[in-house]
């Protein structure tokens, strides 16, 4: 993406509550076949009607783990470097149903939720709707981020 | 007719194993697939750059792994598990290290749960992945609810 920030964040660089990523992601039954083949799930709901409707869904739905690994790609633009995520988790709610053309928007709020300074971590909680539906829960990921600059001089805010 | 999880499977541990060699072509695949646009996932050169042996790959690649680990019991006709009913609750990732293409990661599978709720089953299962000198290199649990009639 063209909006990369031109440093990773530091721990006292955030704040409870703030917003650090704000996404919408378009999820189509292109989307579905390529997650299919990336991650190696083929369960048929992902792709055939037929079969999502003989297992009592709507229609072909989404991979939750797909709505997960997308979800967070927000967050890791704005934190530069994803691997400061040291740990994800998250509850699927709602599943995600995909028309056969055109798309459904996935969209994700990452907010700040909670800051531990010893651990060196920040606890980042993702919203992901479609259509105003929550389609995952007390989705969080934990971030290990450096303390402060390495001058040690400036405070929280005193940028 | 639907067969249930049956509970005598909660608490086992299966022998860890085979080796997987994390390739990178597939971290790349990946994270196009989900969206992640660092090139820290498919650019060699940026990952090194950045202090990585390899392409790094993005938080929830592991869940391939996690899920072929997995399928020796979700498979095994003996579990009770009817695939088809099978949805996903809830999903977890720990990662101690970063993952990059070339290491060599030894699955060990356990059946954390197995309990009853409201009509269905919810399964927890949980991958530790370590290393070949055996170190603690991420771990995924995974929490499927096979739903009943």
């Amino acid at each position: 993406m063209t909006t990369t920030p031109a440093a990773p964040a530091d721990l006292s660089a955030l704040t409870v509550g703030q917003e650090l990523a704000r996404t919408r992601h378009e999820v189509s039954r292109d989307t579905l076949v390529r997650y299919a083949g990336a991650s190696g799930d083929f369960n048929p709901i992902h792709y055939n009607d037929a079969v999502a409707e003989q297992a009592g869904l709507p229609g072909v739905i989404a991979h939750g783990m797909l709505t997960m690994g997308t979800a967070i790609t927000g967050l890791l633009d704005a934190i530069v470097d994803p691997t400061a995520v040291r740990a994800y988790s998250t509850r699927f709610t709602n599943p995600i149903p995909v028309p056969a053309t055109g798309s459904v928007a996935l969209e994700v709020v990452a907010v700040v939720g909670a800051i531990d300074e010893a651990a060196g971590t920040a606890r980042v909680d993702l919203t992901a709707q479609v259509d105003g539906t929550k389609v995952l829960g007390r989705a969080r990921a934990t971030l290990a981020l450096p303390a402060a600059p390495a001058d040690g001089s400036a405070e929280q805010g005193a940028a | 007719m639907p067969t249930t999880p049956d509970p005598a499977f909660a608490g086992r541990t299966y022998p860890a194993g085979p080796v997987h060699t994390v390739s990178a072509a597939k971290i790349v695949e990946f994270a196009r697939a989900t969206g992640a646009t660092s090139a820290l996932h498919t650019d060699a050169e940026a990952a090194r750059g950045a202090g990585h042996a390899d392409v790094v790959a993005p938080p929830t690649f592991l869940v391939s792994l996690a899920q072929a680990t997995e399928a020796q019991y979700i498979e095994d006709p003996a579990s009770g598990i009817d695939f088809s009913r099978v949805v996903h609750g809830e999903e977890s990732f720990t990662l101690h290290r970063p993952v990059v293409a070339g290491d060599r990661l030894v699955p060990t599978l356990t059946v954390e749960a197995i309990r009853a709720a409201g009509g269905h089953a919810m399964v927890t299962t949980r991958v530790d992945l370590a290393d070949e000198a055996g170190t603690e290199v991420a771990a995924v649990r995974s929490m499927l609810v096979v739903r009943g009639d």
